[in-house]
């Protein structure tokens, strides 16, 4: 009744080609950004910042950008922990090599530095397919773990083999280091959010995005309808890895601010965000958000659920948390194989019809 | 919606955290994961130490202490998270039990003004009070340990270990890394050969390492383990026949769950510690009465009197003197996270103090200072029966080589110093 197109006239095409054609859409999409932009900032803390909103916003960007090369490109990668990695390593060697450099700059350099490594490991995705590709990019994986830990150029020689975010301020605000504020890091992160969320949704339904949906659905006759398979794997790598790294970036130096690539890039970091992807849904960028939120909130939710208001133990409750998330995407992916997304599509088509379905 | 009923379940918290005055001490631990084995007897030593003290003495000067436990599976993240969930409830003073998460929390609680102690482990040149204000890693860390194990080996060997060869088998992370530079320049002072041999977390699958051990033939291992590394390293080295008297552990490396795997076959392997061994002390009566016959023990109760229960125990021992301390200074029952600080900056452990407490001769007497946040740095090598199943200290409390250790400690805290903009200084 209130979600329909019934009465949103378009007169024009780039009407009819936005991407919200129904007005609920579009209006539930302002309202969103405008509780993300000014209301929530006025309502975080400390622990709401650094323990669900950053943690969110960040593996969300990560979502988006393997979506990109799994979800359209349909490209298996198992890299994704060692390409935020990769984004996280440039963030330090930049932030410390060019100590007056503004962070917004050495965040996106750091995306495009991740993108040219993200390209030469999608090279071999030229040659093989499907699970052989994802293997390659495992190596690609435990390959950049092994170098960060190895060289020591990349944590520039320190004892401990950690690199530390120093501080640095955006108008004036400190974003990383220990002094920032939860508003500002918030807000750092939610613009590289929607600043992605905007390319990614516009790139998807452009002609790159159908050339890697092409490629995705049959690479054969992509490429006889005259698609190039090499520009357009390697684009997906190139965008994908951009994405990634900078939510590499982000994750190093605006919430961690301290990271040992062995623990926190290692290779349950790409599971992790394959599963996102995986559970929220292959090509869906809303998808991506709901796999993001399901797998970063629904453990804090839990924890906070049996060992703050229960009063549980905590290992009893650690261990429990395993379980049920565990259940929960068991019983999500057999009731729903296309994940969270579909079931929000799928809702969205009983509300058109609803309360007068055929 | 998760949003919601994250609201909701924030709201619940906030509520349940009673108001009253009461000391609240997070305690950051790891009861599950790869890590779990040496986590549990920790976790466990420190309840006890304050349910004890709760029980019987009404808490630390008559103010009752709220344990606030978080489970991090020894993982980064989740430490942050509980870092953050905690402080938010009054926390005095932090213990990581974990490196990683320790260097997370070195920038993040000296901007919120909480002290952090990391005994024995965490950042090494937070021995320079001047410069990381609010961190402790009192009263031993890891570039003492390193030097013990040295020392120890030049004790062996008539005090000459030109021309050996030593292998360092580390946990391929901050932890293990840290030794490495120091054992470097002992290398250089005693013409010793050091190898490297990093394992990468969690270090279930050894058997490259091992099998280099046993081409390269070193005369001694050293080893910086942790978790389930531990008890892999150990089997390995009694497949390989390794000679076991001459491979040390570092006090993370030192406990039962570590050497009983192996069976028999481990006796004669060595750790370092910095505190006693075994439950012959007066305090554990009162444990005993309060707490464990009370049927109060933490987990499942059966741990009392292992290594790393003790270590707890201690570590919530030296907390508690500092709180002690805090409240002598400041003159309040109820001291504010940097008065605490205060208190671990004059804190002083004598034999009659802990001769008072129930434990003589537990741990080495030190003192620690603003310059010197890190004790004295005494440690003692203990070494393991496997037929006994018991640890025996075989070497009193010795000092570590400070000219090597205070000039590398002076080097790498200016380096944080400079990349922080801290002035170094004692006000």
């Amino acid at each position: 009744m209130l979600y329909r197109e019934a009465g949103d006239y378009k007169t024009t095409y780039s009407d009819d080609n936005q991407t919200f054609p129904i007005k609920a859409d579009r209006i539930g999409y302002y309202v969103i950004l405008l509780v993300a932009f000014v209301v929530i900032p006025f309502l975080i803390n400390d622990y709401w910042a650094s323990a669900v909103l950053l943690p969110f916003l960040i593996y969300g960007i990560a979502a988006i950008g393997l979506n990109i090369l799994v979800g359209y490109c349909g490209q298996v990668s198992l890299g994704t922990g060692g390409f935020m990695a990769v984004g996280a390593y440039a963030t330090y060697k930049l932030m410390t090599a060019f100590p007056d450099l503004n962070i917004l700059f050495v965040i996106i350099m750091s995306g495009f530095i991740t993108a040219v490594v993200g390209v030469l490991f999608g090279l071999p995705s030229l040659r093989i397919k499907g699970f052989y590709l994802a293997v390659a990019t495992l190596a690609a994986q435990f390959f950049l773990v092994w170098l960060f830990n190895r060289v020591p150029w990349f944590y520039n020689y320190s004892a401990s083999g950690q690199i530390n975010a120093p501080e640095r301020t955006i108008f004036g605000y400190a974003v990383t280091g220990a002094e920032s504020l939860p508003q500002a890091t918030y807000l750092f992160c939610l613009v590289f959010l929607v600043i992605c969320a905007w390319i990614a949704r516009n790139l998807t339904r452009g002609s790159t995005g159908r050339k890697w949906m092409a490629i995705r659905d049959m690479d054969i006759a992509a490429e006889i309808i005259g698609v190039n398979p090499l520009r357009a794997k390697l684009t997906a790598f190139a965008v994908s890895s951009f994405f990634v790294g900078i939510s590499g970036a982000l994750f190093f130096s605006v919430y961690l601010g301290a990271v040992e690539v062995g623990e926190v890039f290692g290779i349950n970091k790409s599971f992790l965000v394959l599963f996102m992807i995986i559970i929220g849904g292959l090509g869906s960028l809303f998808g991506s958000f709901a796999g993001a939120a399901f797998l970063v909130l629904l453990p804090v939710l839990l924890k906070n659920v049996l060992v703050g208001t229960m009063g549980w133990p905590t290992d009893l409750a650690a261990h429990l948390e395993i379980m049920i998330v565990g259940a929960l995407i068991i019983v999500f992916l057999i009731a729903e194989p296309h994940g969270l997304a579909q079931l929000w599509r799928v809702t969205k088509e009983k509300l058109r019809l609803w309360p007068f379905p055929h | 919606m998760n949003t919601k009923f994250m609201t909701l379940a924030l709201a619940g918290m906030m509520a349940a955290a009673p108001a009253m005055a009461e000391l609240v001490i997070p305690s950051l631990t790891y009861r599950s994961g790869p890590y779990a084995a040496n986590g549990i007897p920790t976790a466990d030593g420190i309840a006890d130490y304050y349910t004890l003290l709760n029980e019987r003495d009404g808490g630390i000067g008559g103010e009752p202490i709220n344990l606030i436990e978080c489970e991090t599976g020894y993982n980064t993240e989740k430490g942050v998270e509980c870092y953050e969930s905690t402080k938010g409830q009054g926390a005095l003073v932090y213990h990581p039990w974990s490196t990683g998460i320790t260097y997370q929390l070195i920038p993040k609680a000296t901007a919120d003004g909480i002290p952090v102690h990391s005994m024995g482990y965490g950042r090494t040149s937070a021995k320079n009070g001047e410069v990381f204000r609010n961190i402790f890693n009192y009263p031993a860390n890891y570039w003492d340990g390193a030097s013990h194990a040295i020392n120890h080996l030049l004790d062996v060997n008539g005090g000459d270990l030109k021309g050996k060869k030593v292998a360092l088998v580390y946990h391929n992370s901050a932890f293990g890394k840290e030794p490495i530079r120091t054992l470097e320049e002992l290398g250089k002072k005693h013409g010793y050969e050091l190898t490297l041999l990093p394992v990468d977390h969690p270090g279930q699958e050894q058997k490259s390492q091992w099998l280099q051990i046993r081409r390269e033939k070193p005369d001694y291992v050293v080893m910086w383990g942790w978790g389930v590394m531990n008890q892999v390293a150990i089997q390995e080295a009694v497949n390989i026949r390794f000679p076991m008297e001459n491979f040390i552990g570092i006090w993370w490396s030192g406990s039962e769950n570590d050497v009983i795997p192996a069976g028999p076959k481990a006796t004669g392997y060595k750790a370092l510690t910095f505190h006693n061994i075994g439950m012959d002390y007066p305090l554990f009566d009162d444990m005993k009465k309060y707490v464990t016959d009370a049927g109060k023990s933490a987990g499942a109760g059966d741990q009392i009197g292992t290594v790393l229960y003790n270590r707890g125990l201690y570590s919530a021992m030296l907390t508690a003197e500092a709180i002690k301390t805090a409240q002598e200074i400041h003159g309040t029952k109820t001291p504010t996270p940097m008065q605490v600080r205060d208190g671990m900056e004059a804190l002083e452990i004598t034999e009659e103090k802990m001769t008072a407490l129930g434990l003589p001769k537990f741990g080495p007497s030190f003192k620690v200072t603003c310059q010197n946040h890190g004790g004295d740095g005494l440690g003692a090598v203990a070494q393991w029966d496997g037929t006994a199943k018991t640890w025996t200290m075989i070497t009193d409390y010795g000092p570590s080589d400070q000219d090597v250790i205070g000039a590398l400690v002076e080097e790498d805290s200016m380096a944080y110093a400079k990349e922080n903009n801290i002035e170094p200084g004692c006000n």
